[in-house]
């Protein structure tokens, strides 16, 4: 199976790690990864800002540059919800017909990585090993608007020498929410405060989530206050092999 | 703590969610009361709802049935007029607050009262029937127990269906020994209860007109519902000789069977019951049974506006159990008052910006009031998709500001930060040329492998938080380098 790797703007820029760790598990399972290079950003900052007239070229050229892809994949929850729950309001608002057909048929062929790995491949097991103590975030994105489920703790429940605890109020937001965190930063501080206080409380040394965006504010805090706690993607979970662990 | 009424629905500039929540989120007493009481219902919530096998169905029924009320409101609103009159009740149009507080002071006046029993109902708070009242030399008593704490305090409704959740038991014994004159006094529920109890008994005996709102009323029959839990309703709607009903046109429901759907949706996400303890149901008026006298005053103050907006029309369909508030992250941090509006929480949020219009930067900030994390779209009972009405809105709140603000809009640093940013996004060589910029621009912040500390806005990000400094090597490069296709 060949697949397009969006990358998302933030993680190409930010965390590129979490891109050559998807391309890794993807071709260790004998997925053809293509990279196609015209893409940029899906526009979701704009458009959940209300910057909505200056998201639809986003949107177009997002749908130009993946044409034609029988699968598309993603290390990201938010942006894959973007484009599959939040692509058709968009068309609304452009109020164009073609640009609705094309995001309706887009859609479905967008996974988010975990969700690929277990609802399209049928993998669980992708032969990682990651000897550490991790607990696992489920972000809002990926839980409640891609719906993505157990996938992820079952893939990470099939990796050798893990000790993965258990996050307790695991479902409630960390307090990111995009340009939330910059508009409303202390409410969004003090919805992390909790976040950060239930991550110690698991005594893990390692968070985990599907979204680089969430990690990257839970991180954010638990650095700040030197906690010695360390934010991973799943994906660079999942990429670990023996040799490296 | 609020006590002086400047919200949305109050003549001129409302302070901004932002302004507000700093001081709710410092409050320490406040984050305590909140966190417990949210929590709580919650997980409440959570097992009464789980014991619903259908409960799937139930949503998607009610969230149809108010579809449709929404597409014939017209019709289902004139039918309700005509079965009320019928049923020997009068029916009053108003058209926005000011009329409806005039019909119902003139009501008072008309019937030689001073004073009136209340309801819990938001509606009339959002008319600030109280005030209005008080300045015809009418007083009005709130006979709900949190209405009646906050309504002593002097203070404002912080939650939808429980107003004076911002207050523990200590706060409240205190209030009633300060303003009831009640003494020996202990924290207890039912010694607090005991004192509002014999305080009100004398107010509903003597009260000669009372006044509520209505969760549902039928179009079908002229009935009108209250869902409550004290019984403090079931006297103001059946002890004074008079009843004047406010109710918001949006609920109104088309036949009485459509309470099969509303009675198991309600009290299952307001108060985590099976059924509330007291559910009131009258039609008209009937000979020697409650009022003498019935008036349902039906009220737009800004409902066909919404109505209009294709996507944010479904906002009507909230039936006000507050299962949005009680989930939402936001709201348990932050309390109500930080909403400055009747309707605190994310329905809030959706729901005042919509009702007041665009324009002022209090109901505007509103809709930036949630991480979007979506909480409360997957408990509503009606299936309100709060996430896409809130970024609506939040389109609605840009274009005005860019197509109608001043010069200084349009210079606004993060206007210009996101017209620079798409501009960027819509070309690749732009975008790896920003990407390098970036790397080297940040050198200044980046100290020791994180930044500490940033300017302008985005210092709120490091106040509180590291950020990781931009890695030497985009995805894109080490593609470009290892894969070399292009």
């Amino acid at each position: 199976m060949r697949v397009a790797l969006f990358i998302t703007c933030f993680n190409d820029t930010l965390f590129p790690e979490t891109g050559r760790a998807t391309v890794e598990v993807l071709e260790r399972l004998g997925v053809e990864v293509d990279f196609p290079y015209a893409q940029t950003c899906c526009g979701q900052m704009h458009f959940n800002t209300g910057y909505q007239r200056e998201a639809i070229p986003l949107v177009r050229r997002f749908v130009e540059v993946f044409d034609g892809y029988e699968a598309i994949v993603a290390p990201s929850g938010s942006c894959v919800s973007m484009v599959r729950e939040l692509y058709p309001m968009a068309a609304d608002f452009a109020g164009d017909g073609r640009l609705a057909e094309k995001v309706e048929e887009l859609g479905p062929r967008v996974f988010e990585l975990s969700e690929f790995l277990v609802k399209k491949l049928g993998v669980t097991d992708v032969g990682a090993y990651y000897p550490h103590r991790v607990t696992y975030h489920p972000t809002c994105h990926s839980m409640r608007m891609l719906k993505v489920g157990d996938a992820p703790l079952e893939l990470l429940r099939n990796v050798r020498g893990i000790d993965l605890v258990e996050l307790s109020e695991a479902e409630e937001c960390c307090g990111f929410g995009g340009t939330f965190a910059i508009k409303n930063a202390d409410t969004s501080a003090a919805m992390l405060s909790d976040k950060i206080r239930r991550v110690l409380d698991t005594e893990a040394e390692i968070c985990t989530a599907g979204d680089n965006s969430c990690l990257m504010h839970i991180g954010g805090g638990l650095g700040r206050l030197r906690t010695g706690v360390e934010t991973v993607h799943l994906a660079q979970i999942l990429a670990s092999k023996a040799e490296e662990g | 703590m609020k006590t002086k009424p400047s919200d949305a629905f109050s003549p001129g500039p409302t302070p901004t969610f932002e302004e507000s929540a700093k001081e709710s989120l410092s409050d320490s007493q406040l984050r305590r009361n909140l966190g417990k009481a949210t929590q709580t219902i919650r997980r409440k919530r959570a097992v009464a709802v789980d014991e619903m096998p259908d409960w799937e169905g139930l949503r998607e029924a009610g969230r149809a049935l108010k579809e449709r009320v929404m597409r014939h409101l017209d019709e289902y609103l004139l039918r309700l007029e005509e079965s009320v009159t019928r049923a020997g009740g009068k029916v009053h149009w108003a058209r926005d607050a000011e009329e409806a507080n005039r019909i119902i002071s003139g009501i008072a006046k008309d019937n030689g009262a001073e004073e009136v029993v209340k309801v819990k109902s938001i509606a009339t708070d959002e008319t600030k029937l109280n005030e209005h009242l008080e300045k015809e030399g009418i007083k009005a008593f709130e006979t709900d127990l949190a209405e009646l704490i906050i309504q002593l305090a002097g203070e404002t409704s912080s939650h939808i269906l429980v107003p004076a959740i911002h207050k523990n038991r200590a706060e409240i014994r205190e209030l009633f020994m300060e303003r009831l004159g009640a003494k020996d006094l202990s924290d207890s529920p039912s010694d607090l209860t005991e004192v509002a109890r014999l305080y009100l008994r004398e107010k509903f005996l003597a009260a000669r007109v009372g006044i509520s709102g209505a969760n549902f009323a039928v179009a079908e029959t002229g009935t009108v519902c209250v869902v409550e839990s004290e019984g403090n309703g079931r006297m103001c709607t059946t002890l004074p000789p008079v009843l004047v009903t406010l109710m918001g046109i949006e609920k109104v429901i088309p036949a009485w069977r459509d309470f099969e759907v509303f009675m198991q949706l309600l009290p299952r996400s307001s108060t985590a019951e099976r059924m509330n303890p007291y559910t009131s149901f009258w039609t008209g008026v009937s000979e020697g049974d409650g009022p003498r006298e019935f008036h349902l005053v039906l009220m737009d103050n800004g409902r066909t506006d919404v109505l209009a907006d294709e996507i944010g029309r479904q906002t009507l369909n909230c039936i006000r159990c507050s299962a949005c508030l009680n989930v939402c992250p936001v709201y348990e941090r932050t309390g109500g008052h930080a909403y400055n509006s009747v309707y605190p929480g994310p329905i809030g949020a959706i729901l005042t910006p919509q009702l007041v219009g665009i324009g002022d930067p209090g109901p505007d900030s509103l809709p930036y009031a949630s991480s979007l994390c979506g909480a409360c779209y997957q408990v509503c009972p009606v299936k309100i998709n709060i996430p896409e009405v809130l970024v609506h809105l939040r389109g609605k709140v840009t274009r005005h500001k860019q197509d109608r603000g001043g010069p200084r809009q349009k210079l606004d640093p993060e206007n210009i930060a996101m017209q620079t940013a798409a501009r960027v996004f819509s070309d690749p060589q732009l975008y790896e040329r920003a990407q390098r910029l970036a790397r080297v621009g940040q050198w200044p912040f980046a100290r020791g492998g994180s930044i500490g500390r940033l300017p302008g806005r985005l210092a709120g990000w490091t106040a509180v938080r590291d950020l990781k400094p931009i890695p030497q090597q985009t995805f894109r490069e080490w593609w470009k380098r290892n894969r070399g296709s292009v």
